[in-house]
């Protein structure tokens, strides 16, 4: 009965209390708070929509500035054209090839990089690091080393995009960092004991146990890959093997005829203006599809790398 | 992305090798056991020296003869007698760079696009992810956080492109805006002043979601106990933000801001040259477009590797720099 009587003013001074600390300057704050991150959200997504809606509007009406949230004469021309162009669909073709093997080769380097530059009884390992590290402080630059891809014949082949920026230097210590502090060192000792060598131990233990760190390099690679131009802008000179940003570029910034089969002047000129809408959608929308899975992995990855400096 | 990558390199555990116990061995005797212990070691553990040989191929081919073929900056290279067999011309390439007129306008063309890109970008992920910090609502959190960070995933050349075609004039989605507001259209990218502004906002608009979930995650590891304690003295939020989440993230930001001021000259090539047009290169030729037509476009290539080289050894001193600066006010810095 005395708990009773005692506890139940208690409970609501300690609610009333509660209601205290969120105060109307707290209130007012926190709607400030709604207002500013809406405005974030709409300065984000209004471009993102400007342009998707554009892409399905009429030819004319997006040449005379008519679109502005909402497609106007809805039509899927800009697609067909997209769909039909030979020159687009190799630089897409091209550009899942450097994808898929760039990210095999840098993945594979990678590997072979840290693993051994994780391990303690690695002599010569603290000299190592810093020497790729030190790579990340200073570059030849530009031309020395054109003059190296050049001197190594890969100038307008594909091993161009594939080679000389295969190993990157944040990915690598994500991966040394990883295998160092994620791996347990008893497994590595048992397969000693169990008379494994060490590339089996590597492949059938610790690789095994990586799959997160392996996927978020892939990642990294992979969307550098699928993203950059420059490279193959300087190395580059037949169209055939341009990867599909350098395309993206001729065609939506230097406004290179996208050649599309169609005879009137006005109607032509309408269609690739139409057409540039269309391209940054299909060009994107990969990447948009599959972000919302990997950013996650994407935010573990750079955090990973980020703790404690 | 490459940001605070550097700070991890560093702090390697202390190697496990200690087997004479007592007495500290005499040097020499030391450097023999080193040399006695890589013997063993590579014996016992041959497969990984092989394996690291490719990548550390890689880094001699493809970073470190770069570094050496710099020297064609102090030689008049010509292709029939190579690198090393051209004729040296002293500092003539960096004599030539330096009185050229193009000097001060990329070297503070460069300065000033990545001093208002750097103004400009770093505050707003701060400010994103402390507002973020307050919201309870899960799925609106999700939500902004998810949207804000989608730019990022898209490549420099789209980006560039939704630019040029929001700006444009007449038509684009920029001058209905201006228009609903009764102001005249502009061709933003005609103009050199907009060049700035574009490449600054378009940066901030794809990074910020990005850049914001570091801090988020330098929040998400606050201790709690501070936030009870803050509401035991009877902190307001904005009171909480300022006296517990501000110093909480502090070192976050400082290494952040330490990369950023370290890469300052370092701007990127990508974007500036697709916005560059001939009306808005007064403003738009910065260092790194600047070497790219003087070497690939000219095929000056000594001039352009002592451009490259000037550019890369002031990025050096910046980043040592700012990190003796850090170490001392912070008691932190990259290593």
């Amino acid at each position: 009965m005395v708990s009773a009587v005692l506890t139940k003013p208690n409970r609501t001074a300690f609610r009333r209390s509660r209601r205290v600390r969120e105060s109307p300057v707290d209130r007012v704050f926190l709607v400030g708070v709604y207002i500013l991150l809406t405005t974030f959200l709409i300065v984000v997504l209004l471009p993102l929509w400007y342009i998707l809606v554009s892409s399905f509007s009429s030819p004319a009406a997006v040449s005379a500035g008519e679109v502005f949230l909402w497609p106007v004469d809805f039509t899927l021309r800009g697609y067909e054209v997209v769909f039909t162009n030979s020159t687009i669909l190799t630089g897409f073709a091209n550009s899942a090839f450097y994808t898929v093997a760039g990210t095999a080769i840098s993945v594979t380097l990678t590997v072979m990089l840290a693993y051994p530059l994780s391990r303690a009884d690695f002599v010569g390992r603290k000299i190592l690091t810093g020497a790729v590290v030190f790579t990340m402080l200073f570059a030849g630059g530009l031309i020395p080393t054109y003059l190296v891809v050049q001197s190594m014949g890969m100038l307008d082949t594909r091993w161009a995009l594939l080679i000389p920026k295969a190993v990157a230097v944040w990915p690598a210590i994500l991966a040394i960092t990883y295998f160092r502090t994620a791996i347990p060192d008893e497994l590595r000792e048992a397969g000693e004991i169990d008379g494994a060598s060490d590339l089996r131990i590597l492949w059938r233990v610790v690789l095994p146990l990586s799959a997160p760190m392996l996927a978020v390099i892939a990642l990294m690679y992979a969307i550098v890959q699928w993203n950059s131009y420059f490279d193959a802008l300087i190395y580059l000179r037949d169209d055939s093997l341009y990867p599909l940003q350098l395309v993206l570029r001729n065609i939506l910034i230097l406004n290179t005829d996208a050649g599309a089969d169609v005879t009137a002047a006005i109607e032509r000129q309408q269609l690739a203006s139409l057409l540039k809408y269309s391209l940054i959608v299909v060009s994107t929308v990969p990447m948009m599809l599959i972000y919302p899975f990997v950013a996650r992995y994407f935010t573990r990855g750079l955090l990973l790398g980020a703790v404690k400096g | 992305m490459v940001h605070t990558g550097l700070g991890t390199a560093s702090t390697a555990p202390p190697p496990v090798a200690t087997r004479g116990l007592g007495t500290p061995p005499s040097p020499r005797r030391r450097s023999g056991e080193r040399r006695g212990r890589l013997r063993r070691s590579v014996r016992r553990h041959w497969q990984l020296y092989l394996l690291v040989i490719p990548p550390l191929l890689y880094f001699l081919v493809f970073q470190y003869v770069p570094m050496a073929n710099a020297i064609i900056a102090f030689k008049d290279f010509n292709v029939v007698e190579g690198i090393w067999g051209s004729p040296w011309a002293g500092l003539e390439y960096f004599e030539r760079f330096f009185s050229n007129p193009m000097f001060t306008t990329v070297v503070s063309n460069t300065f000033l696009l990545s001093l208002y890109a750097l103004i400009a970008s770093f505050p707003i992920p701060i400010i994103l992810a402390l507002a973020l910090n307050e919201i309870r609502a899960r799925f609106f959190k999700r939500t902004v956080q998810m949207v804000t960070y989608a730019p990022y995933f898209i490549s420099t050349v789209v980006v560039v492109s939704m630019a040029i075609l929001i700006l444009s004039p007449r038509i684009g989605l920029a001058s209905d805006l201006t228009g609903f507001f009764g102001l005249p259209a502009t061709d933003y990218l005609a103009q050199p002043d907009f060049f700035r502004h574009v490449y600054v906002w378009s940066e901030v608009w794809q990074t910020a979601g990005y850049s914001a979930v570091i801090y988020l995650a330098a929040l998400a590891g606050v201790d709690p106990g501070l936030y009870e304690a803050a509401k035991v003295d009877g902190a307001n939020r904005l009171q909480k933000i300022w006296h517990v989440d501000l110093p909480s993230i502090t070192p976050t930001i400082v290494v952040v801001l330490i990369l950023s001021v370290g890469s300052i000259m370092a701007v990127g090539f990508e974007k500036a040259f697709l916005l560059q047009n001939p009306l808005n290169l007064s403003q738009s030729e910065i260092i790194a477009t600047y070497t790219y037509k003087i070497g690939i476009q000219n095929a000056d290539f000594s001039l352009a590797t002592a451009i490259g080289l000037f550019n890369s050894v002031i990025n050096l001193v910046l980043l040592v720099a700012v990190n003796i600066v850090a170490k001392r006010v912070t008691g932190k810095g990259l290593w």
